[in-house]
């Protein structure tokens, strides 16, 4: 369920790196946690972040809830497709509902987060 | 992801329990801290159990509202004191919509009056409430020849809600569902446990509240789950239940209506009966009145995609004028509602104005309320 090919932070956020670039979403617990998510504030591409800053926020019927940067860097790409379709993360949050990309501004962030083995204690699954 | 909005720091082991509890574990139900209580909050998805009970049937456990039973030969009388409807106007088997009142004419709760005999009479109240009201009551009570007493822990309470309500109950119950008209109650067997079969509930459907002992909770939910399977019939939890009730502009105490927001604030001047006699806030009530309010509470619809929550700023020409209530996604309306505390000025359907989300004004329109009403 916890794919091991990334990383997690405690917040429920993922980060998969592939070379400079770094895909951030959130986990399929904190899909589960929120319900039927019916809105996805993205981060402008461009956009300049630091580690802990709010990238965007989830709406799910009965809750909101803000997205953190994982790590620090430069908003590269975003998911435009969960514009229309921001249910895409109910059903597929460590694929199609990846939210957006960063070109990472200090790699070795990256080392500091949670391999899944730590993020499957803290979630119990 | 910081914590859920909604969800307080508690300790677990001091929530309460329905009989239900073991019932929604099994069915994978997620459970989460509401009013003290451990209750499920969804099953499978809020959007398909809100549109379940739009379209066929949802049940719902409720049995964490409060039942306080008044009884006694003054028993009309302290309830025509305490509440703001008129008492005098039900008959046995007949159910009302009131408000126990503050001397500001504000709300101690919300609630219904079962009238089940000449001085008896059961009240179904707030979960979070049901303690303090009992307390108020009591208190109350002083000097009137009646007894109060509160029997939430012998009751179960499931909402059976949707146009398939009454096909799913009839063949469980002798009881002539077709003759129990909306706001009414009879006593009956359900699945043979002793219940009281009431035409009311908190969704803007037609469909039953049914209460009855405990210990038959359990029996009456899954023959209930049987039956209505074939109609479609699926378990519902309180988001849905939130989120339906807001589509039927139905006041969620805590949210809407409180100690702080008068009856006639509320816009529920029909359960405000002044020539009914004196009763506790009457006076601030005729002032309101007569003086005119300063705010009401009004439907509205945003036009962005961000949902407008309890708690967030109205702002009028960039000042703060009143406050969002109650806020969601309209899963059958598709679009984003609320409820608002607006001046008077403002309180009128069409009129713009802008809600704060997150340090942006989104644009906001006051609409006509219900938002969503079923066809009769």
């Amino acid at each position: 369920m916890i794919p091991n090919d990334r990383r997690y932070t405690k917040e429920h956020e993922w980060v998969a790196v592939a070379g400079s670039t770094a895909t951030i979403g959130i986990t399929d617990f904190a899909q589960a946690e929120l319900g039927d998510i019916v809105y996805v504030e993205l981060p402008e591409v461009g956009r300049s972040v630091s580690a802990g800053d709010v990238l965007g926020t989830i709406e799910s019927v009965k809750a909101v809830s803000e997205i953190y940067a994982p790590v620090s860097g430069k908003v590269a790409e975003v998911n435009a497709a969960l514009g229309q379709k921001p249910e895409t993360i109910n059903t597929d949050a460590y694929g199609a509902g990846w939210i957006c990309k960063l070109t990472l501004a200090q790699p070795g962030e990256v080392e500091a987060l949670l391999d899944a083995d730590a993020y499957r204690a803290l979630t119990g699954s | 992801m910081p914590r859920l909005a909604g969800e307080p720091l508690v300790d677990d082991r001091t929530l309460r329990t329905t009989p239900l509890n073991r019932a929604h574990r099994a069915a994978g139900a997620r459970m989460v801290p509401f009013a003290g209580w451990d209750m499920p909050v969804q099953y499978t998805g809020v959007l398909d159990e809100h549109m379940a009970v739009r379209t066929q049937a949802g049940m719902f456990d409720v049995s964490h509202m409060g039942e306080i039973e008044v009884r006694g030969p003054e028993a009309q009388a302290l309830l025509q004191h305490v509440t703001s409807n008129d008492v005098s106007r039900l008959t046995a088997g007949k159910i009302q919509y009131t408000a126990l009142t503050t001397p500001d004419g504000t709300f101690v709760d919300d609630l219904l009056i079962y009238e089940r005999g000449d001085g008896d009479y059961l009240l179904v109240v707030n979960a979070g409430n049901a303690a303090k009201d009992f307390d108020w009551l009591r208190y109350h009570a002083k000097g009137f020849e009646v007894r109060v007493e509160d029997v939430s822990d012998g009751y179960f309470q499931i909402a059976l809600q949707g146009p398939k309500a009454e096909a799913i109950l009839q063949p469980l119950t002798t009881t002539a569902l077709g003759g129990i008209k909306y706001y009414a109650f009879e006593r009956g067997e359900v699945a043979g446990a002793p219940c009281l079969v009431s035409r009311t509930g908190y969704t803007g459907e037609d469909g039953f509240e049914l209460y009855g002992p405990a210990e038959a909770a359990e029996k009456v939910w899954y023959a209930l789950l049987a039956a209505g399977a074939p109609h479609g019939l699926v378990p519902a939890g309180l988001a849905a239940r939130d989120t339906l009730r807001l589509e039927a502009k139905m006041a969620l105490y805590g949210n809407d209506i409180d100690e702080t927001t008068s009856v006639l604030e509320a816009d529920l001047a029909w359960i405000v009966k002044l020539e009914k006699g004196d009763f506790l806030g009457r006076d601030a009530l005729v002032r309101q009145k007569t003086e005119g309010l300063t705010r009401k509470l009004v439907g509205f619809e945003t036009e962005g995609r961000a949902v407008a929550r309890h708690g967030y700023p109205a702002l009028a020409e960039g000042a703060a004028v009143g406050t969002v209530t109650s806020g969601t996604f309209s899963p059958y309306l598709k679009k984003n509602i609320g409820l608002a505390y607006l001046p008077i000025a403002l309180a009128t359907p069409g009129t713009r104005f802008s809600v704060e989300i997150r340090g942006r004004a989104e644009a906001a329109v006051v609409v006509p309320t219900p938002f969503y009403k079923r066809a009769r």
